[in-house]
């Protein structure tokens, strides 16, 4: 096996191919685009249909692709357990909160938390975390980007990769601002139906070696090495042991608390087709996290554990060579565009929550007490274009940082999640299900939740103490777990019940009536636009 | 046709604050809430406690979950597998029970408060949600 397998140029002009035919897609969306609804919830004119897929584009990032292959090619059995997480976790999304969600909500999650709350406080906590949870997602792909390079296109050396990143942030700008939400919905369309299509030939292709006998590919990932039983990777002790059901709480509850995927339920008309496109995206994803088992015990009898990890792009460089294993450098090429297309969409769809966060509810919301005019919504608009580019650039100079680090892709989002379902979710489980919660309650939870979880996080073996950590020479980790949702998602619901037991303010009744017969009902959404 | 037109403006009167606390009050509501929360809160302890038992299992039961069953498949893999298969269930007695039991009375209570509203007020098909 050759150090770089495939063709740089070749694998070039597969990805460019994508990115000229995406900016194309993205220039025809933006010409409908014109008011606050466009720009950040695509005119709500989505089907139930093309969102959810849109969602499983947004929602299958460059972990669920390159390292749950490869977390099941080199652990076998307990990198199933990613995709479960992540797969069940959807029920909590479609059961308790994307059609209220999308009953009550304008624009971003912070319209449904403080839609019976004071305003001020509340939209300024649901920002914060709507841009660390963001933040800490963006650099996850930003780094996955630079560090696939090495593999795929053959360049190395922090100067190369930090050139990806850059052109991967530059890439992610341009749709953001010429396409708004429409645009980047485009593109995580064509990039979920490219990554399943890729997926569902490279799963045929692996059964086919095996005469479609799921049970003989099994036997054969666990002769080379990819186990079939539990604890590979968690059942050392009985710390990572207990770490691995914090992850898992942390998966299952942070999907819910994602601020991407929450707006993602305002580019729809009406919550039945919220509905709609939970129920396709369930179908998608599960399907291709069904798909990836079979790539992981694929890729651990054909190519190998011990040269997965010592390929240039380590444990994520498990679907490529696969991809070479099965169909030489064209399928490489074609498989090294998708991840690239799926990076790119997935950093798009950040990039766009983000600043309409920061647009929305802090500067049109809290900075200029929430007039509503055309000329103020136009205003809104333009600071979230300038903020997209600000956190664009940011995301870049961190990514570059993230990869000088070497830090682990999948840890990153592990965290996102972490924080989502800490910092997130109890408030917005509260908020439409808990007639006493109050504006206290609201702030405790999610400030709580988002210092506890961090904080948790810098003193735990992931900073420092270990040998895998980021300063490895410095030692001032007190915290035994690599996840802290065992104890930061307790204790922001803890806290979100606190906060509103002991305050003297009094929840506001008649909003939180208004708040349930809207989220119920649907009366007084916010409907389409037709142009 | 590029002219902008909220379909609120056109079709819409406004809701105000006494409509939405009469019918937060009637009966009708009451049912409706207790039928999306009869469903919801019990389908979410459900796949909860099923997700942990899974979860704990491969964590503190390792010898049984690796026991073979069909060749090569132990019965983690079995269980595991059986974790998509619940979770597309959900879903599907999920849209069931919301197309039967309470769109309808939503439906109802949107109009009850809206005013009668044209039907193309969503661009997609009307009706049921197919799972």
């Amino acid at each position: 096996m050759p150090e770089t397998p495939g063709e740089p140029i070749l694998n070039m002009s597969i990805f460019g191919a994508f990115v000229v035919l995406t900016l194309f897609i993205t220039f025809r969306a933006s010409r409908n685009n014109k008011s606050a609804a466009d720009y950040y919830a695509a005119g709500r004119s989505f089907t139930g249909t093309q969102n959810g897929t849109a969602i499983a584009g947004d929602y299958l990032s460059a972990a669920s692709f390159l390292g749950i292959a490869g977390a099941i090619a080199v652990y076998g059995y307990d990198g199933f357990l990613y995709s479960i997480g992540f797969l069940v976790a959807w029920l909590v999304a479609l059961l308790l909160v994307a059609e209220l969600l999308r009953n009550t909500g304008r624009f971003t999650m912070a319209d449904v938390l403080s839609f019976r709350m004071r305003q001020g406080p509340v939209r300024i906590a649901a920002a914060t975390s709507t841009l660390v949870v963001s933040i800490f997602y963006l650099l996850a792909q930003m780094a996955g980007a630079g560090g696939l390079v090495a593999l795929l296109l053959g360049v190395e050396g922090a100067f190369a990769e930090s050139a990806v990143v850059i052109v991967v942030g530059g890439l992610m700008i341009a749709y953001v601002l010429i396409g708004g939400m429409r645009g980047t919905t485009w593109v995580q369309i064509v990039k979920a139906t490219l990554l399943i299509a890729g997926t569902i030939i490279m799963a045929v292709l692996v059964l086919a070696q095996f005469n479609f006998n799921l049970s003989s590919l099994l036997g054969a990932g666990a002769e080379a090495g990819s186990t079939l039983d539990p604890g590979a990777q968690y059942g050392l002790n009985g710390t990572t042991k207990l770490d691995f059901i914090s992850l898992s709480l942390a998966l299952v509850l942070g999907t819910a608390g994602l601020p991407h995927v929450l707006m993602r339920f305002y580019t729809v008309p009406t919550a039945k087709d919220a509905r709609k496109s939970v129920v396709w995206a369930i179908w998608l994803i599960g399907g291709f996290y069904l798909m990836s088992l079979v790539l992981g015990y694929g890729a651990g009898a054909l190519v190998g554990p011990e040269t997965i990890l010592a390929s240039p792009g380590g444990v994520n460089s498990a679907a490529p060579l696969l991809a070479f294993e099965l169909g030489g450098t064209i399928l490489l090429g074609i498989i090294s565009a998708v991840a690239f297309a799926t990076i790119l969409a997935v950093v798009a769809g950040l990039t766009i929550t983000a600043s309409a966060s920061f647009a929305h509810d802090i500067y049109a919301t809290v900075l200029k007490k929430g007039a509503r005019t055309e000329t103020s919504e136009r205003e809104e608009v333009r600071v979230a274009r300038i903020t997209a580019v600000v956190i664009g650039s940011v995301a870049i100079l961190l990514g570059i940082l993230v990869l000088r680090a070497g830090l682990n892709i999948a840890f990153l989002v592990a965290l996102a999640f972490a924080i989502a379902a800490s910092a997130n979710l109890p408030t917005i489980l509260y908020t439409l299900f808990w007639k006493r919660f109050t504006t206290q309650g609201a702030v405790w939870s999610i400030y709580g939740g988002l210092v506890i979880c961090v904080g948790l996080i810098i003193f735990s073996p992931v900073v420092s103490g270990a040998e895998t950590s980021v300063f490895p020479t410095v030692d001032f980790a007190w915290f035994p777990l690599r996840n802290p949702g065992i104890v930061s998602i307790p204790a922001a619901f803890l806290l979100g019940y606190l906060g509103s037991v002991l305050t003297k303010e009094k929840p506001n009744e008649a909003k939180y009536a208004e708040l349930e017969v809207r989220s119920l009902t649907g009366a007084g959404a916010e409907a389409a636009i037709r142009h | 046709m590029h002219q902008e037109v909220p379909v609120t403006q056109l079709t819409r009167r406004e809701i105000s604050q006494q409509d939405y606390e009469r019918i937060h009050t009637s009966t009708e509501f009451a049912e409706l809430r207790k039928r999306f929360r009869g469903f919801a809160f019990p389908m979410t302890v459900v796949f909860l406690v099923w997700y942990l038992l899974y979860v704990l299992m491969s964590a503190y039961a390792t010898g049984f979950m690796s026991t073979k069953v069909l060749g090569n498949i132990n019965v983690g893999l079995i269980f595991g597998l059986l974790q998509f298969l619940s979770t597309f269930v959900i879903t599907a007695m999920y849209v069931r029970h919301s197309n039967k039991n309470t769109d309808p009375l939503a439906d109802d209570l949107r109009e009850q408060l809206e005013g009668k509203t044209p039907d193309e007020s969503g661009t997609t098909e009307k009706g049921t949600t197919r799972a």
